[in-house]
């Protein structure tokens, strides 16, 4: 265990002494100087954990070097002594930073609670730092991953509204990854300090979902046996993030409308109103202005979650963002399976970029897991990707060059016959298309 | 363990306590190094200040050193007075972390302080702790975090009731291990 070191400042020798002696019985790394000038010269030697500095001394005072160490250190923990005759001025230094002081002859009993608090409050607080620098790697540690002009785009637009604390609703089929963009504006915003509490209202029943998000008194209903918390309360401070907002039921809408309208709510059983300070996100894979046109969906609570919209385009429709993010996953699950990370073969590349992907990211994560559990080989090969291409064949029984040829057609028809266009997706020149059209007679 | 000489217990006071053959006995127990008594004659005036109705326990003990008989021994003085070092306003006992001098003091071990009934077992209970507390102070041992261990700091009567009379493992394998490491891994 590192040694916690105290350097103790008073221009009385014999308080220095009997301090040093006290605390070196504790196991302190303990080091004295006479006056401030004396003090900063030991400061250069390491940083210390305590420093304990009479206030009246000659020269520098206390206060002085209090101002000195902490402009070293802002955090740095003083206790400062004082005789009681100064105990006014010891209060100005705890209005100047000091963590506490202490009137001389000190009670043992209420230094050694003093410097262990002190102590206590240290480690908390560097280890809160080290947990929100925790937290904020591993917020990192899931990147949105595209290089497609429409997900340069949706980066920069999170950039914009993560500044503001505008409602936000993400728009996308499944498996777009509107969770992950509904954490990157928690991540990049203010709030992000607090936590992100996300609720999938359509995989929970109404009545089950209303006590998940306004929480119940004990005995609310049936088997309520003790207060719980709601997710908005939860959420104070942070990001509320409502997925799948179009599934919920109307007399949800109307409740949720009154929260977003007035951010107090009451738990189920209460009375008491309770504030929330939360930034709403909303997620949904459905039209909500075609369910508002049916009536499904309340006009009024559509346009109060509609101030900032994004819209996360398929899969299919930015092809060049297929390849980073098979590369992405493969290095994710190498990673987390301890193996060497994999290339694909061409075969498995063309593969991935022609398949139309109607899982979205999602059902590539799976298919790129899928394949470096099962794949043996240093490179992803077709056998390895478990996709079915639209005709029905599978990778497994079709031939490598009737993949390829259902493969060019497939492209050469999205790109609406143009052999330039089409030798660019396929990355092949044109001249090695036009001989692979002739070979595998494709009509143009 | 090392045996780095004798141990000298020696009682301060005019009257020594009825126990102080039994607190000796009970030292030679603990520590494999010869405990034993030494009479000496110490006048414990000039560590007196009246401002405070206290005794310096830093000057009782550059005393009591001066007194040490052999150079590779141990003194323990064992006083009846109330004793302070300068910037606390009591200290149980003072001891050179790693030297051959120790000191405590019986004043605010005894029930009467505290207003209860006097009990002479349960003081000699208490001295034997602090006795053992200030000794593995002089053979190189810091406070412990360890609450039951003897070396766990005490800085009232309650928590040395509290702790037992014995050293916990690591700090015994400390001191068996010539304790000169005994800073290294302590430390609170």
């Amino acid at each position: 265990m590192k040694k916690r070191r105290i350097l103790i400042v008073d221009d009385e020798r014999s308080v220095r002494k009997s301090l040093q002696e006290w605390f070196l019985e504790d196991g302190f790394d303990v080091e004295t100087a006479e006056d401030g000038h004396d003090a900063l010269r030991i400061m250069d030697s390491g940083p210390f954990d305590i420093f304990i500095v009479d206030l009246k001394m000659p020269g520098m005072d206390g206060i002085s070097l209090q101002k000195r160490i902490q402009e070293g250190d802002k955090d740095a923990t003083v206790i400062i002594l004082t005789a009681y005759a100064s105990v006014e001025t010891a209060v100005e230094a705890l209005k100047q930073g000091a963590y506490d002081y202490v009137t001389k002859p000190v009670d043992p009993d209420e230094l050694s609670n003093l410097v262990r608090n002190a102590l206590r409050q240290r480690d908390l607080s560097e280890e809160n730092v080290r947990l929100k620098e925790r937290m904020s790697e591993m917020n990192l540690a899931t990147p949105i991953v595209g290089e497609s002009p429409s997900m340069m785009r949706i980066m920069e637009m999170i950039r914009t509204v993560a500044e503001t604390d505008s409602t936000v609703v993400i728009l996308g089929e499944s498996g777009t990854g509107k969770e992950l963009i509904a954490r990157a504006i928690h991540t990049q915003s203010r709030r992000r300090f607090a936590p992100i509490i996300a609720v999938h209202c359509g995989a929970i029943p109404e009545t089950l979902l209303e006590s998940e998000l306004f929480g119940h008194e004990k005995g609310a209903f049936t088997g309520a046996q003790y207060r719980r918390k709601g997710k908005i309360e939860l959420a104070h401070g942070g990001t509320l993030f409502l997925d799948e907002i179009g599934d919920i039921t109307p007399k949800m809408q109307v409740d949720l409308l009154r929260v977003l309208e007035t951010r107090t709510f009451t738990r189920l059983g209460g009375n008491k109103e309770i504030q929330s300070d939360f930034r709403l996100v909303c997620a949904t894979n459905q039209n909500l202005e075609k369910q508002v046109t049916e009536g499904a969906f309340r006009e009024d609570l559509y346009y109060r979650i509609k101030v900032f919209s994004l819209e996360i385009p398929p899969l299919r429709e930015r092809g060049e963002d297929i390849l980073p993010l098979a590369r992405h996953f493969v290095s994710k699950y190498a990673r987390s399976m301890g193996k060497p990370e994999k290339s694909f073969t061409p075969e498995a590349e063309a593969l991935l970029e022609s398949y139309r992907w109607p899982g979205n990211v999602r059902e590539l994560e799976n298919a790129i897991e899928r394949a470096m559990v099962i794949g043996k080989d240093p490179e992803i090969r077709l056998r390895d990707l478990p996709l079915r291409v639209e005709n029905g064949s599978s990778p497994d029984s079709a031939s490598l060059e009737a993949m390829e040829r259902e493969h060019i057609i497939r492209v050469m028809r999205e790109m609406d016959g143009n052999v330039t266009r089409s030798a660019k997706v396929l990355g092949i020149d044109r001249a090695t298309l036009y001989n692979k059209i002739k070979k595998y007679g494709i009509q143009r | 363990m090392k045996t780095a000489g004798s141990i000298y217990v020696t009682f301060l006071d005019p009257t020594p306590p009825p126990w102080s053959a039994e607190l000796v006995r009970e030292l030679g127990g603990v520590f494999p190094n010869p405990v034993m008594s030494l009479e000496v004659e110490m006048d414990l005036r000039p560590a007196y200040f009246p401002e405070r109705n206290q005794y310096h326990a830093t000057l009782i003990l550059a005393s009591l050193l001066r007194r040490l008989p052999d150079p590779g021994a141990r003194i323990l003085g064992i006083t009846g007075l109330d004793l302070f070092v300068p910037v606390l306003t009591f200290v149980f006992g003072q001891a050179q972390l790693k030297g051959p001098g120790a000191l405590l003091s019986t004043f605010r071990l005894r029930n009467e302080f505290y207003g209860l009934p006097a009990d002479p077992y349960l003081l000699l209970d208490r001295t034997i702790k602090e006795a053992v507390h200030e000794l593995g102070h002089s053979f190189g041992l810091v406070h412990c975090h360890d609450p039951a261990c003897v070396m766990s700091s005490s800085t009232y009567v309650e928590e040395v009731d509290l702790k037992s009379d014995w050293y916990c493992s690591e700090c015994e394998g400390l001191l068996l291990a010539g304790t000169t490491s005994a800073q290294e891994t302590g430390g609170p």
